[in-house]
């Protein structure tokens, strides 16, 4: 079998790469670009707004590149997990930029465009039939669950961009998808093991990460074989070494060896990392065992409430020293003053203290050990969740005031014990949302619950 | 005897997926990785007791090819959920440094 050159442009759509770092792989050959361009990593948030992480422009750069190295060389683009989410609206928004590129380049191109979000009904009937499973920690998936999803999006494998190839569409735009996927579809079609091209997606799928010392994202290069394949960098300043490239399927990963697609697993433990340069890596070894069940993986988000912040820093090392009660009267207070204003309203405040525990919360090993504020001042951030923005602020708006004349015993008098950066102290945060979905579903076929439009541009 | 941070690379921690938390303890060379893997002081009872976590929720793995100590166990909250304060679970690791290895 002859070999598969490919090149992942960069590990995050809109972070960035060389032009010149493509171009190279071009000119050696590479016959697809992939390019990742979603992640669950910045929280709820885009699956919720439909916002991309990363700016119009800086998503614009990034794909400019793509597409017209795509064209002129008439290689395949795949772009997986669009506007971060892969929601309809996250899609839409790089479609978008897709065909302004279009326009603006004169580009022609077949498009295809592979929707990811799905209805509450289609989820309900998976859930009906059995068809929803469970991934740990998590408890099986409720009427309540699917009841308060705002969006859910299912990842999809290779079928659904293999699907769209086989349609000759030229530059690929796809919902949510397995980061891998993006790159295992079009050499799985072309008959290459799936063992040696899922642990080739894997380590391509974030770019120039898997070099060992990278000073800002790049593209990075593989070439398949019939069972190994060799990867390197395009960036003459980087290199891979067999622990860099190893160590890449330790990222984002709870289990290093075990890498869970939608039709098996990927196991790496009997990989094994070869230097064949000073800066390329030849890896093979790998086994991939076929699940007998083909299952989706499913990203869902709820509403939460609304939410009103207030940040001050403390500096008094008495109240200092008693933190903890100064902090459990103030919550009292404030729930005798919100019972006398709005009445019985339900209502939470987070209360970060760093300087504590800010950063890592119940994890925090002081927490347990130190019993307070060890530092010689405190910054605390209120954080008021309630069922509507304006109770939020009502009740936020109280808060400051009671906060900055909570009382110590030490002190006879009115005290000021908070100070705040701002004013007014309190900022509206709008609707806030959880990740609540940590579940697979059966499908009826791996393409069943995603839908694919093509276009001609 | 030397803390866990200055023997090792690189320590970092990370989400795995919303739910999951990760981190990843690498070395230079491979007596470094063989010295703190062999001495087991990361195991799941040590983890466990330093993050307050159920033990049998706690996967370690050594890596022996990556010359890296790999932990992994379910975030308390999920991430960017109201009670969380660390979206990308990037500063979870900071517990780790200071375990000390036998020479």
């Amino acid at each position: 079998m002859a070999s598969f050159p490919l090149v992942s442009a960069t590990g995050m759509l809109g972070s960035g790469f060389r032009a010149e770092s493509l171009d190279k792989a071009i000119s050696l050959g590479a016959r697809m670009i992939g390019c990742d361009a979603g992640s669950t990593d910045p929280g709820p948030g885009p699956l919720a707004t439909g916002v991309c992480m990363f700016s119009a422009a800086a998503v614009k750069r990034d794909t400019e590149i793509m597409m017209t190295r795509a064209r002129k060389a008439g290689i395949p683009l795949i772009i997986g997990s669009a506007g971060t989410s892969g929601s309809d609206a996250g899609l839409a928004w790089m479609v978008e930029i897709v065909r302004e590129i279009a326009r603006e380049q004169d580009l022609h191109f077949k498009l295809a465009v592979i929707h990811s979000e799905l209805s509450l009904e289609v989820v309900r009937r998976h859930q009906r039939d059995g068809r929803a499973r469970a991934l740990p920690p998590s408890a099986p998936l409720s009427d309540a669950d699917i009841d308060a999803a705002t969006h859910i999006v299912g990842m999809m494998g290779v079928e659904p961009i293999q699907q769209a190839l086989t349609a000759d569409a030229q530059i690929i735009v796809a919902g949510r998808s397995s980061d891998t996927s993006i790159f295992a579809a079009l050499p799985l079609l072309e008959g290459y093991a799936p063992a040696v091209v899922w642990h080739m997606a894997k380590i391509l799928e974030c770019g120039a990460a898997a070099v060992a010392v990278r000073t800002a994202p790049d593209c990075m290069m593989a070439i398949l074989h019939e069972d190994s394949f060799d990867v390197f960098p395009l960036r003459e300043d980087y290199h891979c070494t067999p622990q860099s490239v190893a160590s890449h399927t330790l990222y984002e990963n709870a289990d290093p060896f075990d890498l869970r697609e939608p039709s098996g697993t990927l196991r790496t433990r009997t990989a094994r990392y070869e230097a064949i340069s000073d800066r390329a890596v030849r890896v093979s070894g790998s086994e991939f065992f076929h699940d007998p069940e083909y299952t989706i993986k499913l990203e869902g988000v709820r509403h939460v409430g609304y939410s009103t912040i207030l940040m001050g820093g403390v500096r008094d090392p008495y109240i200092l020293a008693q933190i903890d009660s100064w902090l459990a009267q103030l919550e009292d207070s404030i729930k005798t003053r919100i019972g006398n204003t709005v009445g019985e309203r339900a209502y939470e405040i987070v209360t970060r203290v760093y300087g504590r525990d800010g950063v890592m919360g119940e994890l925090e090993p002081h927490r347990r050990i130190a019993g307070g504020v060890g530092g010689h001042e405190a910054f605390i951030l209120w954080d008021v969740i309630s069922q509507s923005q304006d109770l939020s602020r009502t009740i936020a708006t109280s808060l400051s005031h009671l906060a900055v004349h909570n009382p110590i015993p030490k002190w006879h008098g009115l005290i000021s014990g908070v100070a705040f950066p701002y004013s007014p102290p309190e900022i509206d945060r709008g609707p806030v949302y959880e990740f609540h979905l940590n579940h697979v579903l059966v499908p009826d076929s791996p393409t069943a619950l995603f839908r694919t439009e093509y276009e001609e541009l | 005897m030397a803390a866990l941070g200055d023997l090792a690379k690189l320590v970092r921690s990370k989400n795995a997926g919303p739910f999951w938390l990760t981190i990843d303890i690498m070395f230079d060379d491979a007596e470094a990785y063989r010295r703190a893997r062999d001495a087991e002081i990361v195991n799941r009872a040590a983890i466990a007791r330093l993050y307050h976590r159920n033990p049998a929720d706690i996967i370690v793995v050594d890596h022996d090819t990556a010359l890296a100590i790999k932990v992994s166990f379910p975030r308390p909250q999920s991430s960017g959920s109201k009670h969380d304060s660390d979206v990308y679970g990037g500063q979870q690791y900071a517990p780790l440094l200071g375990l000390e290895v036998p020479d």
